[in-house]
């Protein structure tokens, strides 16, 4: 045997010291190699420090593309579906990237760092993707998901929350802008962006300041109710925020295998960031064919009768069943909307907003299996999405 | 003012002018750029010593369809035609003929099966060429796709059901096993391998190698011949064609680069700066350059870009032009004989060994050859009583380790001439002046990316519904306005024409709103 020796086992993020010391239930999961927590003490708690107070999640594992170079701006339009010309520096887009057949490969946030710097940040690895994009374009394209450690900050405190630990400037910030800010002599971005669908940050540092920012802000954090969260809060969050997620409500489209799993932007309600006015991008072609001859897919949201979660049920036309139409992708009830909410796929012809669609929920009494048929109306926009978000600079708490 | 035209065709080799014409005669104003300062790309004659002019890329003529000679109404004059190969033997002697449906110099047995297996050879590849001179049909496509799909499969039908079999086995068998199943002497096993690998990254054993030879018969092409004056002399009758039905060629205008706008072509601009407009742009160049240097990766989706980068465009085969003082004396051959195509290739396995190298980067130690002296038919081709020596050598792979440098010629050179000499004694005391073309220099001349013979290596992966890429074998591409009409396009190289009249024909059909 050679001496090289390959790391095996999950990293851990620059956060996993406090992380561990906060940890009650030992509850761990592997997020793109990297070990993250399900949960701390109790998932229902700590959502409701997104709701109510601060949460602190650890995004570290989210994988995190640098984009830089004279052909950047030009590289990145090409990429994604939307206008990025109209994005400036201090700008974050969300935006949606397709292959050639105008299916989505992933959705994700791209930061604009500077006039010829971006970040990428998305739920899957697309570094192949990125590098064959870069044919032609004078583009360097680096993947830093272990150089960037970063943590979202959320929830109607957490302005309360950075203004104590002395980043009040972050206040002027809207919704989708970024700065870069002064920490322990170094400069680290913080965004007003989030998967959470409330009031709250992202911040973007270096892993050697990690710790050190994690005990202030912990510090700061503690008459505005902080809380570590796991996924399982974040989760719930991102259902009620209408937040699609990769592998769970679409597939992406660079790992699907039969025909026809795969969904266009225009499937998954985001024909909004898909710009025609653009010459050229990837999937144009397609989805301007499928704008002329129709879609085979809806994005549907669905507030559904009775509290119990459509977790994994079929869509039908019909309360008595019959034809199948679709199926729920992600449902919760959500303590905070006090609706019982899904995130479902459908056949195009069906699933308009306002339309009822019906699901049949299976759920266990005692051991005892009970199926249902319930009521789903199909409604615009967002589950949750409370003034507070969008309003700058942020209330007080 | 900004010059307007119906199509632009950048390019001037045979399939470029082929195009033009084809367009042209149906009514389209059309105009033809060429970089170099005479016609014809590959299908060229030019002078390479004083005094001493040759084909400088395609030597032989035996591809060129009828279909596309009907529609161009030419017929190019023919300094030798229906030519015999000859298998050499080392240091002269008796070699083994063929022709397109005869063999002599091997036994009564392999008489009698090279005839039986030209027969048959004939009639799959004229069933092959049915496919190759129509614009391929998407599988799936709309319904008059389906048609196409459904008479070539009604046409394979025809065949009956054990040739049938049999042509879906051999397309995918490779030439050695076939030769070694067919025949037993060595040299006519030799020769048909090399005739099945030449212009491709491929020894005989390699997959799919009688798919090769079926290409090379043509279908019902003419058998081997010579053009009076060398094949320029088919580059000049096209050329005829298409200035008579109305095509502007120009020759010495390189295109800079092709201009997109608004997500579609719009026209072209010289190296010089002028542009011309069109929203009908027509590529004779490779695809790769077509795709890299004349349009810009960042003008296509990012999928069509990952396959035209990997399109394998490597050439293999180097070009070896010699002019001699006299022909030398060589046992067993007479001066008729030397004018006929001689091949260097002493059996299968010599041929494959020699393929060995080139997977490597190092180019053969004993390479194999397909030899021409055209002058002993035509006589304007070199100094009276003078003649020239024109070679297709194999194996000189494009990406040889350390470069093509002066040395690496040389060596390769005088390995060319030690290995000429073994099979033609005394040719090199008739030396005057020589000239070799490794694939590199090949590219450059021809503007062919990897001096490939094909632009587009001819693999299953690269061939009808995929050729060159999948999203180009329409000769249309995902970018509106770009056609390809070269050899890189369906259906591949060779002295065709049928790339660049199917490639027209599409353009018509698509006007013709059918
Ligand atoms: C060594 C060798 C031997 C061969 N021997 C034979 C043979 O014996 N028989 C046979 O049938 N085939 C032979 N071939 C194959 C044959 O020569 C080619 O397949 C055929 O000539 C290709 O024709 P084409 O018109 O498609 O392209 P080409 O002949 O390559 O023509 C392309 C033209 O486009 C022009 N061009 C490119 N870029 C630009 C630009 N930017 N602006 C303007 N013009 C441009 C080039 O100058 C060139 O004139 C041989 C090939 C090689 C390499």
């Amino acid at each position: 045997m050679s001496g090289r020796q390959v790391a095996q086992g999950r990293l851990v993020t620059p956060f996993y010291s406090r992380q561990r010391e906060l940890d009650t239930v030992n509850r761990w999961h592997e997020w793109k190699g990297y070990t993250v927590a399900d949960e701390f003490y109790c998932s229902e708690l700590e959502y409701f420090a997104i709701r109510n107070a601060t949460a602190v999640f650890d995004l570290t594992p989210m994988t995190k593309y640098r984009i830089s170079g004279p052909d950047a701006p030009a590289y990145v339009d090409r990429l994604v579906t939307r206008d990025m010309t109209r994005v400036p520096v201090g700008r974050v887009a969300y935006a949606v990237w397709c292959n050639d057949s105008g299916q989505v490969i992933d959705d994700g946030t791209i930061f604009r760092l500077g006039e010829l710097d971006y970040r990428l940040c998305s739920q899957e690895r697309h570094l192949d993707w990125l590098l064959t994009s870069a044919a032609g374009f004078d583009v360097d394209v680096a993947h830093e998901t272990a150089d960037v450690a970063a943590l979202a900050i959320q929830g109607p405190t957490s302005y309360a929350t950075l203004d104590r630990m002395g980043l009040s400037a972050v206040g002027h910030l809207k919704p989708f802008n970024l700065m870069e800010v002064d920490f322990a002599g170094t400069s680290i971005v913080i965004s007003r962006t989030g998967f959470t669908g409330d009031l709250g940050y992202e911040v973007w540092l270096p892993p050697q300041v990690a710790e050190r920012f994690w005990d202030e802000l912990f510090a700061a954090g503690r008459l505005t109710g902080i809380r570590a969260i796991g996924t399982d809060a974040l989760e719930l969050a991102r259902i009620e925020a209408g937040y699609l997620m990769a592998d769970i409500d679409f597939l992406p489209a660079d790992t699907a295998i039969r025909p026809g799993r795969t969904r266009s932007p225009l499937e998954l309600g985001m024909e909004w960031l898909v710009d025609f006015g653009k010459p050229m991008f990837n999937g144009r072609r397609a989805l301007a064919d499928e704008l002329r001859k129709g879609s085979r897919w809806r994005l549907v949201r669905l507030d559904i009768e009775g509290n119990k979660p459509a977790k994994d049920a079929y869509i039908f036309a019909k309360p008595k069943g019959g034809e199948q139409i679709g199926f729920v992708t992600s449902a919760a009830w959500s303590p905070v909307c006090k609706q019982n909410v899904a995130l479902g796929t459908v056949n195009a012809r069906y699933g308009a907003v306002g339309d009822s669609l019906w699901v049949d929920i299976y759920y266990q009494r005692e051991l005892h299996w009970t199926r249902k048929m319930a009521r789903a109306t199909v409604v615009d926009g967002p589950f949750w999405d409370p003034p507070r978000r969008r309003a700058t600079p942020p209330g007080p708490y | 003012m900004t010059e307007r035209f119906d199509a632009v065709i950048v390019g001037a080799g045979h399939n470029g002018l082929a195009a033009a014409a084809t367009l042209a005669k149906a009514g389209q104003r059309v105009v033809v750029l060429e970089a170099a300062a005479q016609v014809g790309g590959a299908s060229v004659t030019r002078e390479f010593a004083e005094g001493y002019v040759v084909s400088a890329g395609a030597q032989w003529l035996y591809q060129l369809q009828p279909a596309v000679k009907k529609a161009l109404g030419i017929d190019p004059p023919l300094a030798a035609g229906r030519l015999d190969t000859l298998v050499l033997a080392e240091g002269g002697g008796e070699p083994v003929r063929y022709s397109a449906a005869r063999a002599e110099g091997v036994g009564e047995a392999d008489r009698r099966a090279y005839a039986v297996w030209a027969k048959r050879m004939r009639r799959f590849s004229r069933l092959l060429w049915r496919w190759l001179n129509r614009v391929p049909p998407r599988p799936g496509g709309e319904s008059r796709d389906s048609r196409r799909l459904l008479r070539m499969a009604v046409g394979t039908r025809l065949l009956g059901k054990r040739d049938m079999r049999e042509f879906l086995r051999l397309i995918g068998a490779n030439v050695y096993d076939d030769v070694h199943e067919c025949f037993a002497s060595e040299a006519l096993r030799a020769g048909l391998c090399l005739d099945a690998v030449l212009g491709s990254h491929a020894g005989p054993r390699s997959p799919n190698t009688v798919m090769t030879s079926l290409y090379r018969r043509g279908g019902d092409a003419d058998p081997l011949a010579l053009p009076a004056g060398g094949m320029g002399a088919v580059a000049n009758a096209m050329l005829k064609a298409a200035r008579d039905t109305g095509a502007d060629v120009r020759t010495g205008s390189r295109v800079g680069r092709i201009v997109v706008a608004n997500g579609r072509v719009t026209g072209v601009e010289l190296a010089g700066g002028d542009t011309i407009a069109s929203y009908t742009v027509l590529s004779n160049a490779d695809p790769k350059r077509t795709v890299f240097d004349l349009v810009g990766a960042r003008n296509f989706e990012a999928g069509f870009v990952r396959r035209a980068a990997n399109i394998r465009a490597a050439g293999n085969a180097a070009k070896l032009h010699l002019a001699l003082d006299g022909l030398p004396d060589v046992p067993g051959l007479d001066t008729g004989d030397l004018g006929q195509r001689l091949l260097i290739a002493p059996s299968p396995d010599a041929v494959e060994r020699a393929f060995n190298p080139a997977k490597y980067g190092e180019f053969s130690a004993e390479p194999v050859m397909d030899v021409s002296i055209p002058s002993v038919h035509d006589e304007t081709l070199a100094p009276e009583g003078s003649h020239v020596l024109s070679a297709i050598v194999q194996y000189a792979p494009y990406a040889l380790n350390g470069g093509w440098s002066n040395a690496a010629k040389e060596r390769f050179l005088e390995t060319c001439l030690v290995t000429l000499e073994r099979y033609l004694p005394g040719l090199r005391a008739r030396i005057v002046e020589g000239e070799l073309l490794t694939p590199v220099d090949l590219e450059r001349e021809f503007g062919m990316t990897g001096g490939h013979w094909h632009h587009a290596e001819l693999a299953p992966d690269q061939f009808l519904f995929t050729r060159p890429a999948v999203g180009a074998e329409r000769y249309g591409t995902p970018l509106d306005g770009l056609w390809l009409c070269g050899a890189g396009a369906h259906p591949g190289g060779g002295v065709t024409g049928a790339a660049g009249y199917n490639a027209a024909r599409s353009i018509i059909d698509r006007d013709a709103g059918r």
